[in-house]
């Protein structure tokens, strides 16, 4: 069953001669036909070129190659540019959009060996918390298929967690990769702002998107960040500082590690199990040496607020340039105006316009100082506050969402009840920092439960040090959800 | 009654987004919510706060100007809706 193996575990297996890339490719298509019609996590894939590219993987390892991914079939976010491949961002705005060119981090990965292959559902543009916002139906959570495997970043989450790939690429605006990961019982790492490069990935909040893996352990993640993380050219707001070793970090030693609790993340709404499995997780920490300290976030009760001013007025700038024009689809009008007016009425989901007009109007004439530029400053107060909290501690832990996951439906007529569940993983990419979500345990229900460390900007060997301690010692990685 | 407020509807038209009626009512009432709760930032102080564009101190990112291989004429045009020699087509602009 190689579909089930981690990129370490899998990259082992080619080496020895055990498997090849084809076998291991073959089984994730195989997979994919078994269950992904339950899933929905694949909105298309190209089994063809999936295993040509596991062919070519394979010849060059015959020929002596060794690269750290040779072989190792990873699937892509609908958000990301894969060069001949469909890009739709889960909206029908795009229409059949195929991609002229390879984001970045799709060119890393294929430098790096990669399969890169299959187009992974989201919500709409990377709007929504629980992939419902899809124009192609909702993806499902392998543990319940009943409820939601959170988002946006949700396809990639369901197609690590049910084993349809070895690995995904998802991106992180204000928690898309961690929150995901954590319904799903996946690991999911958003680097610092900067770290990786955004080129070919399709804009929604221009200054807290990032590409992040979503995987089956730590050390995949690490090892997954190495290859996509460092500097580009394409990318102007890419920080030039080295990408070290990542997985070097793993030591598991955490000896001496500070880490902080804030006290105002104990919000109303927090579920008992999730409080329970974290403060488990917390305490495992500090048993194995960590120093475990409470801090203060003042403005945490301020970081929605903020942030759904922030990246809807992006988002707003961002989706004027699908208008009917140069890609996608198109509604005819008499004017240029009607036709950019009706293309976009029919091509963008609710969720979408609800942004986009928020967005608008919070940068409106008129409204600018009061809305934006006040959300802006509030931002400066929130950053300030981890600034100074990473003075005194190295990584900040609390739980990735506030409840397991929740039925598809549920919350999906009130979209602030829906913003607010992002209260833990939003003010990381407001504040720049890297976060981590990890499996800590299950509710009685058996749905998944993550613990997110955050750390400071660039301090993603810690992070990644402190997630992979805490996952030796424990082993809910390993669990696999039992689906029909 | 209208369906919309009008600050809301004006950010409609900017936004060159058409809604039906019944979406104007529910995104109109949405927004609402959505505005008044945000307005709890007028709780705080920020006399003096310089905004946050974004985390990274990073300014005038510059490279060479150098002529380099890009995507070709006909790939960037291939996923445009009208198109003829060469060029995006779009309704009359001028009478």
């Amino acid at each position: 069953m190689p579909h089930t193996l981690t990129i370490s575990q899998l990259t082992d297996k080619l080496t020895q001669g055990e498997l090849t890339s084809r076998d291991a490719t073959q089984s994730c298509l195989d997979r994919i036909a078994a269950v992904d019609g339950q899933l929905n996590a694949f909105l298309s894939h190209d089994p063809a070129d999936a295993l040509a590219q596991a062919d070519a993987a394979d010849a060059a390892r015959a020929a002596g190659e060794t690269k750290p991914l040779l072989g190792v079939p990873i699937a892509m976010k609908d958000v990301i540019a894969v060069n001949g491949h469909p890009l739709n961002c889960a909206s029908k705005i795009l229409g059949d959009f195929n991609s002229p060119y390879d984001a970045t981090v799709t060119q890393k990965l294929r430098d790096a060996g990669a399969v890169v292959f299959g187009r992974v559902n989201m919500d709409e543009f990377a709007m929504g918390s629980s992939t419902e916002n899809s124009a192609f139906g909702p993806a499902r959570n392998p543990w319940d298929t009943d409820c939601i495997p959170g988002g946006s970043s949700g396809g990639s989450a369901v197609a690590v967690a049910a084993d349809e790939c070895i690995a995904s690429l998802g991106s992180d605006t204000g928690g898309s990769i961690r929150q995901p990961a954590a319904l799903c019982g996946c690991v999911g790492l958003k680097p610092t702002y900067g770290r990786v490069s955004r080129y070919g990935l399709v804009a929604f909040a221009s200054s807290l998107d990032q590409i992040g893996p979503i995987t089956k352990d730590v050390r995949d993640a690490a090892t997954l960040l190495g290859v996509i993380a460092g500097e580009d050219k394409r990318d102007s707001t890419n920080v030039p500082e080295p990408v070290p070793d990542y997985t070097a970090a793993l030591t598991g030693d955490i000896k001496g590690l500070k880490i902080g609790l804030p006290k105002e993340y104990q919000v109303e709404g927090l579920d008992p199990e999730v409080k329970t499995a974290t403060e488990s997780a917390v305490a495992e920490l500090e048993k194995q040496g960590a120093e475990v300290v409470e801090i203060s976030l003042p403005h945490t009760e301020y970081a929605i607020a903020t942030y759904y001013i922030i990246a809807t007025a992006e988002a707003s700038a961002n989706l004027a340039r699908f208008e009917g024009v140069r890609y996608g689809a198109r509604v005819d009008g008499a004017s240029p105006e009607q036709m950019n007016r009706a293309t976009r009425g029919a091509g963008f989901g609710e969720e979408v316009k609800r942004r986009i007009i928020l967005g608008t109007h919070v940068l409106s004439s008129g409204y600018y100082d009061a809305y934006y530029l006040r959300a802006q400053k509030v931002r400066t107060l929130i950053r300030q506050d981890f600034l100074n909290a990473f003075e005194q501690v190295d990584l900040i832990a609390s739980p990735t969402t506030p409840t397991p996951a929740f039925k598809i439906g549920e919350k999906s007529d009130d979209p602030l009840q829906m913003y607010l569940s992002d209260i833990f993983t939003i003010s990381c990419n407001l504040a720049g920092l890297c976060g981590i979500s990890v499996p800590c345990g299950f509710s009685n229900d058996g749905l998944p439960i993550g613990l997110q460390l955050l750390g400071q900007p660039f301090g993603e060997p810690d992070l990644l040090r402190a997630a992979h301690a805490y996952e030796q010692a424990t082993d809910w990685h390993t669990k696999r959800p039992n689906f029909n | 009654m209208p369906n919309m407020r009008e600050d809301l509807q004006h950010a409609v038209k900017l936004a060159r987004i058409e809604l039906t009626a019944e979406e104007e009512a529910r995104l109109g009432s949405q927004l609402g919510d959505i505005l008044k709760y945000v307005d709890k930032l007028n709780e705080l102080d920020v006399e003096g706060v310089e905004p946050t564009a974004h985390a990274v101190p990073l300014t005038n990112v510059l490279r060479e100007d150098e002529p380099r291989e890009s995507i070709s004429h006909e790939a960037a045009m291939r996923n445009a809706p009208k198109t003829a020699n060469g060029l995006f087509i779009v309704p009359k602009i001028v009478e």
